[in-house]
């Protein structure tokens, strides 16, 4: 134990100590009695219909109690259809109709006593196909763009007159960015085991969200949701694709009403590629106009990204531009390339982590174009204001952000010309780049107890997903009730207790953080006015105005990232030995997991700027390389040094504990840092995610 | 994964006793297993080999080494005689894979991991000549950046992810094997077969033989040697390209040379042309730059894998540069 565990100290996580002796209970690990096992089959053409599944020798198959598929499964209310709501509410493949969309599509479960008879009888299904075009090509599927819809924000946003800036400016950048379609790969898969008990269905879920679970799978059953219970008291990495109810998880509930069991369904590590989203494909093109002085006068920024035949989800990649600097003229839309794949999802600051590849790679070009240093560029430009609505920001550090991380990384010692620096055969690279991601938060109610021995109970339905939501509520009720934290126990994952949000879009602290404060101090009150254990009292908290229009302050976190790389230039050996970042986030909760977060956020970014990409097959939209010995995630070796650190902050104007979230703000700026560290290095501008190393060549 | 039979040998006699036609040998299962899990490998039965007492690494009496067919990958790696004798194969087995899969990984088992293609490892494609002779090569004209650039043909573009078996083909190393029928030892550069019109079989092993050792014959390499491994990551990725390279000196000129390059074909590709292009040589750029050129000699790049035509010789001439000591 150190600190106190008061807000802000680096208290080591509560929840440690149980996941290192094996004690931390995932959805998939809780013991049902009687649980069978079920196996997710998948389509192996990319669009089309199922002529036929033969499962005569499956029925048969020791073990075996239920093959399911379209021709067997229970019709579902609306097709199964009910709770769509995208993005969040996704279409599903409910085994309701013989369509096949896309190449890995659930098609069939196999149930039986024992997963290896599961798997066994899975194999011996023969399926026939009526195989039907396919989009599997992105620059096909481009050349027909279709409207988009952003979750937040409309998908065409103009300020001022970006046309007659650009036709003024100095000096122009147009260039076109690209970065792949990427999947998630928590180290947890995805799981369910649905067991219901009559009419009653309980879910242990691998989620981000037990509640939108709970209402999601209600909905598609058509029974009340009260009857539902999602229990998830951890979770092994989200990173996105556990933000929603996908089709297994329905499945899942369909098959043990069938088979009459609990079922357990877990997904393979190849079945996370498609049917559990993953980050769409993007191609962007920037044009910047700029005055000699470095005053840029106009944006334009051109996104289009891909979705499914069946579902639009949008890579909302203008969002940080819209926010980033102080241009006066801009002009963002974002366009949609329809194809056969799993519809993509929220994936590691969605938009945020694509969008600042490209603005921040743009940047960098023009500081080039320009003769400048790109930090002094960026400081040239800073938005004092939110420049797409004019509003002030609730809190906004960044010029200090920028100061601290150039101090502390020596940006002064640089040599601006690209190849100057050198080391052996190494040459050296410096590259510098802005972290950004909005701040949100949503409503959310905990639930505060003073049990008879003097402890403290505090629950609150919401996620850790490996974040540290255990550790930075019992600090956050500690305080507020004036004990030590030792005395404070957090429970979370159970929709039993009070409703909070997703844990996406990095809202959990922001959101749940302020209901915790809320309910200690509803039971402070009854404890001062001589209440007596057992006590208990509820609180909630929920922000001002959740629609973006409504809001008087724009709210969002900013950070300042430096970075060296290496390349060996015969071999195109990259490597990036040092990224030292400072971040303006408000308040700091807990020294030590926030220290994590931000590390943990430049892992992912790193692993966006070197090495992931999904390969689409583009005959069969099969992803050719759906594992992790193919789908290249960091590893301890590539990861060099990584100095975090933050500028003192307590922004009250977003919320009552004055932190923004900062689960995703890490992996932000990242992949643009690196490709202009790379230029800086080599003279090479890499344009296209991943820089590997053929890139180099 | 499909059922199947499991029975454990207790000694070389009766594993081979007990392998037949859809039977397979399984040792530390690090490349099997998975093939098993993704319905690839079908075998209705397996030997566990792994209890077998093949487990030594010895000196030779002609001052060689002999290594059991079951010695796991990180021993074979960290063993005095290895490091001394051989750097070259220590690195090499250093280089590959993880810590994890080291230990469980037998020397043997290592030879006869199957080729790296995302087509043969998807059983959702339904070509592969490998998995289902006749049925087509989707490699050919799909993704194939990591594909072969040497020896292929059109009937399999697949490359060999194996480091410890281009160490072994540069060094010479003998596979010792045995059968009902009786032993015989096949050279580690003829062990692994290029795919020509028969794909589905890797190897030069007939499927009821059992590796028993590799046996490395003495060279005066141990001063003058280098494992380069290009890869998409740091550590554990399959070679783009790998490089073994050792040199034996006389004063400035080379006496011996060898070059084995891992990811660019079927098998363990020894340059021979590279390796006759130095002999007799000083060992300065231009010498270095004709080996690099002739290692490439003949190579054919795919589609998605141009890159690795230049990767490749540049890979020679770095490998070449630091054994000779020049970098």
């Amino acid at each position: 134990m150190n600190g106190k565990g008061m807000i802000g100290d680096p208290l080591t996580r509560v929840d440690g100590p149980l996941k290192v002796m094996g004690r931390a209970t995932y959805a998939a690990e809780f013991e049902v009695p009687g649980v069978a096992y079920g196996v997710m089959v998948r389509s192996t053409i990319p669009s089309g219909t199922i002529a036929s599944i033969d499962s005569t020798v499956a029925r048969r198959m020791p073990g075996v109690l239920l093959v399911m598929t379209h021709e067997n499964a229970p019709r579902l209310p609306a097709k199964g259809r009910a709770a769509v709501k995208p993005p969040a509410g996704r279409e599903m493949s409910l085994l309701q109709d013989a369509a096949v969309r896309y190449n890995g599509e659930p098609i069939a479960v196999v149930v039986a006593a024992t997963l290896e008879q599961a798997t066994d009888a899975a194999a011996h299904l023969d399926i026939r196909y009526r195989a039907a075009d396919a989009v599997l090509d992105f620059d096909q599927a481009k050349k027909d763009p279709k409207p988009a819809k952003m979750l937040r924000g409309p998908a065409e946003k103009k300020w001022g007159d970006a046309q007659s800036a650009l036709e003024r400016a100095d000096v122009k950048v147009d260039a076109v960015y690209t970065t792949p379609m990427e999947h998630h790969n928590p180290m947890e898969p995805h799981g369910t085991i649905a067991e219901w008990k009559g009419s009653e269905l309980t879910l242990y879920d691998a989620t981000q969200y037990v509640s939108g679970a709970k209402e999601t799978v209600a909905k598609t059953l058509g029974i009340p949701p009260e009857k539902v219970r999602v229990v998830c008291p951890f979770v092994g990495g989200g990173f996105g694709c556990k933000g929603s109810a996908w089709s297994h998880v329905t499945l899942a509930a369909m098959a043990a009403r069938k088979a009459g069991r609990p079922v357990k369904l877990v997904l393979e590590r190849p079945q996370m590629y498609g049917p559990v989203g993953g980050r769409p494909q993007t191609e962007q093109h920037i044009v910047l106009g700029a005055m000699r002085d470095g005053r840029i006068v106009a944006l334009r920024h051109e996104v289009l990204s891909h979705t499914s035949v069946f579902e639009d989800f949008t890579e909302p990649s203008t969002q940080p531009t819209r926010a980033l600097y102080a241009w006066p003229n801009g002009d963002t839309v974002q366009k949609l390339a329809k194809m056969n794949v799993g519809t993509p999802t929220f994936q590691r600051a969605p938009g945020e982590a694509t969008g600042t590849f490209a603005i921040e790679s743009a940047i960098d070009e023009l500081a080039y174009e320009l003769g400048m240093d790109p930090l002094e560029l960026r400081l040239r430009n800073h938005a004092d204001v939110e420049p797409s609505s004019g509003k002030p920001w609730s809190s906004k550090k960044l010029r200090e952000c920028y100061e601290d991380g150039a101090r502390r990384f020596g940006w002064s010692r640089r040599s601006a010309r690209p190849g100057s620096m050198r080391d052996g055969r190494w040459l050296v690279g410096w590259g510098v780049a802005t972290a950004t991601y909005p701040a949100h938060r949503m409503e959310a109610k905990a639930v505060a107890i003073m049990n008879a021995d003097g402890t403290f109970t505090v629950r609150s339905g919401t996620q850790d997903l490996g974040t540290g939501t255990y550790t930075i509520c019992s600090q956050i009720a500690a305080e507020t009730l004036g004990v030590p934290v030792q005395k404070v126990r957090f429970e979370l994952g159970d929709t039993r207790f009070p409703k909070a949000p997703v844990s996406g879009g990095s809202m959990t602290a922001a959101s749940v953080g302020p209901a915790v404060r809320a309910a200690c101090l509803a039971l402070r009150e009854k404890i001062d006015a001589g209440g007596k254990a057992p006590l208990q009292a509820e609180g909630s908290a929920k922000p001002p105005a959740e629609d973006e229009e409504k809001k008087t302050h724009a709210e969002r976190s900013f950070g300042a990232l430096f970075g060296e790389v290496r390349v060996d230039p015969e071999l195109g050996i990259l490597r990036v030995p040092r990224v030292v970042a400072t971040y303006s986030v408000g308040r700091i909760l807990n020294a030590k997991t926030a220290a994590s977060q931000f590390q943990g956020g430049i892992v992912w970014g790193l692993g966006m700027a070197l090495m992931e990409e999904s390969i689409l097959d583009r005959r069969t939209g099969r992803i050719v390389n759906a594992n992790l010995a193919e789908y290249h995630v960091p590893v301890n070796a590539d990861i060099g040094s990584i100095e975090v650190a933050w500028v003192d902050e307590n922004d009250t104007g977003f919320n009552d504990i004055g932190a923004r979230g900062i689960g995703e703000i890490g992996i932000t700026g990242v992949a643009g840092m690196v490709a202009n560290a790379v230029f800086h290095a080599t003279g090479k501008r890499v344009r296209s995610l991943p820089i590997t190393l053929d890139k180099l060549l | 994964m499909r059922s199947f039979e499991y029975t454990s040998a207790r000694s070389v006699d009766e594993a081979l006793a007990g392998i037949g036609p859809d039977a397979k040998f399984l040792a530390g299962g690090t490349n099997l297993v998975d093939l098993m899990k993704g319905d690839v490998e079908k075998p209705a039965r397996l030997v566990d080999i792994s209890a077998l007492p093949l487990t030594d690494i010895a000196a030779t009496p002609a001052g060689g080494v002999r290594i059991g067919a079951m010695v796991r990958n990180s021993d074979c790696a960290s063993h005095p005689l290895i490091r001394e004798r051989y750097p070259l194969l220590s690195q090499a087995l250093l280089a590959g894979a993880s810590p994890q899969l080291r230990n469980m990984a037998s020397t043997g088992g290592n030879l006869m991991q199957r080729t790296r293609c995302y087509y043969f490892y998807d059983t959702a494609f339904d070509r592969c000549n490998k998995r289902v002779p006749g049925s087509g090569c989707a490699a050919l004209e799909g993704y194939n950046r990591i594909h072969a650039i040497l020896g292929a043909s059109n009937q399999c573009v697949a490359t060999h992810p194996s480091d410890m078996a281009v160490a072994l083909a540069a060094l010479d190393a003998m596979v010792e094997v045995l059968g009902r029928s009786g032993a015989r030892r096949i050279p580690a550069t003829q062990f692994h077969r290029l795919p020509g019109d028969t794909p589905h079989l890797d190897t030069n092993i007939e499927p009821d033989e059992l590796i028993v050792a590799v046996e490395l014959p003495p060279n005066g390499f141990a001063q003058r040697s280098h494992y380069l491994k290009v890869r998409d990551r740091a550590s554990y990725a399959f070679a783009l390209v790998s490089v073994a390279a050792a040199l034996e000196m006389d004063g400035n000129t080379v006496r011996t040379a060898r070059i084995a390059m891992g990811g660019v074909a079927h098998k363990p590709w020894r340059a021979m042309e590279a390796e006759s292009a130095l002999v007799g040589r000083r060992l300065d750029a231009a010498a270095i730059e004709r080996a690099a050129d002739a290692s490439v000699s003949g190579a054919r790049p795919l589609h998605d894998n141009a890159f690795k035509v230049a990767l490749a010789k540049r890979s020679v001439a770095r490998a070449l540069e630091v054994a000779g000591g020049a970098a």
